[in-house]
């Protein structure tokens, strides 16, 4: 069997938790992703997608487990890895373009002044910043621009694998909506694999090629990986037309609302915890037995 | 009649002005004058009745006396006599000697302190002992160990400009937000330019803070040490026209011990506003 890009294997996470015991937020997760694939991460709060996020970015360190890119154990923080953090994390007291050039400075060491300038103006116009705007300092900036400029500065990195831990979260609604297409514009156009986490369920379905799915914690696992089986390029006023849309949508609400809960707290019970793989496809004529079911089981393939 | 409207900073300088004329025409009116010596019999003036009296001056004689001594501020005419922008100059030289060796120390300091939990845990008793000693108090043992006033008076400042900006820095370094600290780590910056590209200007407002009020500090105490160690000094020049009883000259240092004060903390209100940024 031949690896994929990214291996995550048996993650497991303990935190003391105060009374001389240990909190088990998730275990044994163990899940890959492919080199180009685009993999969101749903789950509730306190399941620990912010730790796994952490520990793929190797700001943290997990109790057990290992996570492998191109077949080379991951260990600390690397420039291979780009962050895009919920609080954009841009430096204050640098301009937009600067907050851009620090990172790109920090990839290309050798490349000379004027062309890191002219590799990060173009990332800084393919979200959609161009002209003065650049010169700005964040604090004048709106939210939606400052994590364009977070997403720009993380693209022009080019790293291997892109981490987004909830990008859009702290947008309203119809900022997000325009960011999340430019996103979509800017990652059609490199390959890059992205691994994002969401709270938001269209979101997800509207950018991953897979969503992970994750129990609730304590003991949190990673129990189902869902294909998203709807062809791109997506557009969001299209891909809710596609017939299985509302397919996929109502098994994720299904799982988050009422399944994640069934499967939390209990302690790992099988060696393999991979995910259950999910393919929902109603476009084939054989699936529309799945129709009747009410529930919208998962049908594995 | 034209209307004329003036804007808020217009209207407070006009008001500082007419308080200010009004408070030295109170002053000036408030100084009895000097009963003339040709109006004294021969006895009384014997008696020294006839010589000026030592007075508070009326603000004429102040002005007066600032004019001349501004118009020629670098004359030296021996050891207590020298221009006023001689003797502000020693102040300055030993205000500025003592503050950069007490930056050069307190800053690196400051910062181990901040990145390090145990070295702040470590060093915070000594701190929190030596930081509240009056500067002046270390006057004597200065005096014995170093055996030289000058000297004494700058080891004076450092040790009274040193804690602000320990303190400061060590505060603003360990208050850079993990967000920013992420940010260099995940683009693999090392320990030297995290400090300087990151937590460097993330904590320089607070650093420039201590640093203003160290430099505050510095000048309020050099006026005291240069009393106490005597021959230069602005300090020194206060306490010798008091000695000769030239209150007119006292007054007039006095305020330009105001002036100097305010313009080295405007320029570290200048420093602060270039460092200043808006999360």
């Amino acid at each position: 069997m031949s690896k994929p890009f990214l291996s995550i294997e048996r993650l497991t996470q303990q935190f003391p938790d105060g009374q001389g015991g240990t909190l088990t937020v998730f275990e044994n997760a163990t899940f890959g992703i492919e080199k180009g694939e685009f993999v969101c991460i749903l789950g509730h709060s306190g399941c620990g997608k912010s730790t796994i996020m952490n520990i793929l970015a190797g700001l943290a360190e997990p109790t057990s487990g290992v996570v492998k890119m191109d077949g080379y154990e991951v260990s600390g923080p690397s420039l291979d890895r780009g962050v895009v953090f919920q609080n954009y994390s841009l430096l204050p007291w640098l301009s937009a373009l600067k907050n851009v050039t620090f990172g790109v400075h920090a990839r290309y060491p050798d490349w000379s002044k004027t062309k890191v300038i002219e590799h990060a103006k173009t990332y800084l116009s393919m979200v959609g910043l161009e002209g003065d705007v650049v010169h700005r300092k964040p604090s004048q900036l709106s939210g939606g621009m400052r994590q364009r400029v977070s997403i720009a500065r993380a693209f022009a990195n080019h790293p291997k694998l892109l981490l987004l831990d909830e990008p859009f979260g702290a947008l309203d609604a119809l900022t997000r909506g325009t960011i999340q297409d430019e996103l979509l514009k800017i990652w059609g156009g490199t390959e890059q694999t992205v691994f994002m986490i969401t709270h938001d369920i269209d979101e997800a379905i509207l950018l991953a090629d897979r969503i992970l799915l994750m129990s609730n914690g304590p003991h949190a696992q990673v129990a189902e990986a869902v294909e998203i089986t709807i062809p791109r390029p997506r557009n969001r006023t299209e891909i809710v037309e596609h017939p299985n849309y509302y397919a996929i949508r109502n098994h994720l609400v299904q799982f988050l609302g009422k399944r994640s809960k069934e499967l939390s707290g209990k302690a790992a019970d099988k060696e393999d915890m991979s995910p259950e793989p999910v393919r929902i496809d109603k476009t084939g004529p054989s699936e529309s037995d799945a129709e009747s079911e009410p529930r919208l089981r998962a049908v594995n393939d | 009649m034209p209307s004329v409207t003036l804007s808020l900073n217009q209207r407070a300088a006009l008001l500082s002005i007419v308080m200010l004329v009004v408070g030295l025409l109170i002053w000036e009116a408030a100084i009895p004058a000097q009963t003339l010596a040709t109006e004294l019999t021969e006895y009384e003036r014997l008696m020294g009745l006839g010589q000026e009296r030592a007075g508070v001056p009326p603000p004429s004689d102040v002005l007066a006396k600032a004019w001349e001594q501004l118009s020629d501020p670098f004359y030296d005419a021996g050891p207590n006599d020298k221009g006023i922008g001689i003797q502000i100059g020693y102040s300055i030289y030993r205000v500025l000697t003592g503050y950069i060796l007490a930056a050069l120390v307190a800053i690196p300091l400051g910062f181990l302190i901040g990145m390090s939990p145990i070295a702040y845990k470590a060093l915070n008793p000594f701190i929190q002992v030596l930081r509240p000693i009056s500067p002046l108090a270390w006057m004597p043992l200065a005096l014995f160990i170093i055996q030289d006033s000058e000297a004494s008076a700058i080891f004076v400042i450092f040790i009274c400009s040193i804690w602000p900006m320990l303190i400061n820095t060590a505060f603003g370094v360990a208050g850079v937000r993990t967000d920013w600290v992420n940010v260099a780590r995940t683009h693999e910056l090392g320990s030297l330019k995290t400090a300087f590209m990151v937590i460097l200007p993330a904590a320089a407002p607070t650093i420039i803070t201590g640093m203003r009020i160290s430099i505050g500090i510095a000048w309020l105490v050099i006026v005291a040490a240069e009393m106490l160690v005597g021959g230069t000094g602005i300090g020194y020049y206060v306490w010798n026209e008091w000695n000769n009883l030239d209150l007119t000259s006292v007054i007039f240092s006095i305020l330009m011990i105001g002036v100097v004060g305010m313009l080295l903390d405007s320029a570290f209100a200048f420093l602060q506003r270039a460092v200043a940024y808006a999360e």
